[in-house]
């Protein structure tokens, strides 16, 4: 029996964490993540987990931290937001190709400047060649199951590459939902103990970790990391399927809702995908063939079943809640276009870029760009594949 | 969708708005609904005009935006009636909450012709004579639940007695206090005719 609660995204993750019960936690609190690792460590004082919480004097000391914790053979969890990631980014990219599974929670939020601690996606997107796996959540309950799922899965031995997990700031992370928990009896089983296969600390097998790899080897590591990264896909979807076992609750590489029949969809990711659903419903009420893509598993991309999920519409729209300022796409846009061309698919396919630095997503806006597919449909016309929703009127060219 | 029921709170922060919603959220959620309750988070000051938001469904909610077309408004400050548009969107067929002493004549005017209902409630005189200080919150929670139907009388007390034995754990000498406060803003909110 699972347990009925009501917790914000940020106590479902903490709550996850403590369930868990990793050696080593080491974090630095940062907006909007700042609450798992305050309530974490309530739970360290209050002698409900075992671990070792190292209260650090930065995000690049904190993730530094979790490097040695595991490469010493420890089980290493931490979380942050923004600034706080851009802060652990050289020690972000020694964490993957150390081949060390980390977990972090990653509390999506703008990336200063000028100075923003509301939600979207650009600390995320910053960190999408970083080597990590990266989980995204539409609410609380998947923060929770994917906080969950995700040792398994880094520390399979096809794969052993840090995982992050992401959910939106303020908007799931500091919102109240209801949510089912496991018990922790059932939690400690299904996460297992760690055993790593080399480590520091075993005093058998003598290793050095990080030494000097230049032009004779450094390639070969990066194509093994590479590989790592395309095993990562069925060991998700087997941790999933363990998952499924336990809770009922079904997980993919993506959710398809309402795709199978839909003439109409978007893509995104994260909260959007729920406000996006609910238009969703309203739309089909009227008639109107929508559908919707969230995608879950953004590293690994799922380029081949993406692409396939995607085949059979007139029209979609990719929703990206970064801006690459490339004069082209946003990440997301880009990888779903690249992964359809290479599948020899041709969906006539739509760009926004939305919600940044908080700006609200309402149910208007996801309906408005139902309104610019169908449109896309009648006319079989893009004038511009590249756009904004809910950009201030003066502003749009 | 049709059955999902949207509050939007309107304080100044430091009054426990975005307390009294997260409550409003909590003691729903224990009569079995699927709720939300989230603030609106700026710049957080003291004094500052904050809003806050509840869902209330019999079904899961998916939709996670703020607020536009609420059925019931709570403000629990009558001075942010000057400077905050607190009709905007409500439907006619909702309701406001209001913590006021104010005439009908200065409501009217001051809701721009709101055509739902306006309730009123005097959660200073409330808290001052139950608490003896100043917690608009708690008899803010009691006048919408009245007004919303969320939940019986008798529901909402049973809850809040288990809640606030759990928040003032430490201080129980409150708990009697906030339950009268409860009861009293039970009785005390009234509809202006």
């Amino acid at each position: 029996m699972s347990i009925r609660e009501r917790l914000s995204g940020n106590e479902a993750a903490a709550t996850a964490m403590k369930q868990i019960n990793p050696d080593v936690v080491a974090a630095f609190p940062i907006t909007p993540s700042t609450e798992i690792p305050q309530y974490f460590s309530t739970f360290v004082d209050n002698g409900l987990v075992d671990t070792e919480f190292v209260a650090v004097e930065s995000e690049h000391s904190a993730m530094s931290a979790c490097i040695g914790a595991e490469a010493a053979g420890a089980r290493a969890m931490t979380a942050t937001s923004a600034n706080g990631l851009s802060l652990m980014w050289e020690m972000i990219y020694i964490a993957s190709s150390l081949r060390l599974p980390i977990v972090m929670s990653l509390v999506n939020r703008a990336v200063s400047g000028p100075l923003n601690i509301h939600n979207d996606h650009s600390d995320a997107m910053g960190a999408r060649d970083a080597g990590w796996i990266m989980l995204f959540s539409e609410n609380n309950q998947e923060a929770y199951d994917n906080t969950l799922m995700a040792h398994r899965i880094a520390e399979n031995k096809n794969v052993r590459l840090p995982l992050m997990v992401c959910q939106d700031g303020f908007i799931t992370s500091h919102s109240i939902e209801n949510i089912e928990l496991l018990e922790d009896d059932k939690v400690k089983e299904f996460v297992g103990t760690y055993k790593p296969e080399h480590y520091l600390l075993n005093k058998d097998e003598p290793i050095a970790v990080g030494p000097l790899d230049l032009q004779s080897y450094l390639f070969e590591h990066k194509a093994m990391q590479a590989e790592a990264m395309r095993n990562a896909k069925q060991v998700i979807l087997d941790v999933a399927k363990d998952f499924e076992k336990m809770t009922g609750r079904k997980y993919g590489l993506f959710e398809e809702y309402k795709l199978d029949d839909a003439e109409i969809a978007i893509v995104c990711m994260n909260s959007t995908a729920g406000t996006t659903k609910f238009v969703v419903d309203k739309l089909r009420a009227q008639g109107i063939k929508a559908g919707l893509l969230k995608v879950r598993v953004f590293r690994p991309f799922p380029v081949d079943e993406i692409a396939n999920a995607l085949s059979h519409l007139k029209a979609i729209a990719v929703l990206d809640k970064a801006d690459s300022l490339n004069a082209a796409g946003g990440a997301l846009f880009e990888d779903v276009t690249s992964a359809m061309y290479v599948n020899n698919i041709h969906v006539p396919a739509v760009n926004y870029v939305y919600g940044i630095g908080g700006r609200d997503t309402k149910a208007d806006d996801i309906e408005s760009v139902y309104n610019d597919l169908s449109e896309i449909v009648k006319t079989e016309k893009i004038d511009n594949p590249y756009r904004y929703l809910g950009l201030r009127k003066e502003a749009q060219k | 969708m049709d059955n999902m029921i949207e509050i939007r709170w309107h304080g100044r922060g430091g009054q426990g708005a975005k307390t009294a919603s997260l409550l409003l959220a909590d003691a729903a959620f224990n009569t079995g609904k699927y709720i939300q309750g989230f603030p609106e988070y700026g710049p957080e000051r003291m004094g500052a005009p904050i809003t806050a938001y509840n869902r209330i469904s019999q079904t899961p909610i998916t939709i996670h935006s703020n607020i536009y077309e609420p059925d019931y408004v709570v403000v629990v400050d009558d001075t942010l009636l000057e400077s905050v548009d607190v009709t905007s969107g409500l439907k006619t067929t909702g309701a406001i909450v209001i913590n006021t002493t104010k005439s009908k004549e200065y409501l009217t005017k001051a809701l721009k012709g709101y055509s739902g209902e306006i309730y009123t409630i005097d959660a200073r005189k409330i808290s001052e004579e139950a608490l003896g200080r100043y917690f608009p919150n708690t008899p803010m929670l009691a006048a919408i639940v009245k007004v919303s139907k969320i939940m019986t009388d008798d529901e909402l007390l049973e809850d809040m007695k288990g809640s606030f034995k759990h928040k003032f754990a430490k201080k129980p000498e409150v708990i009697d206090g906030n339950m009268k406060a409860l009861e009293m803003a039970l009785k005390e909110v009234k509809k202006v005719q």
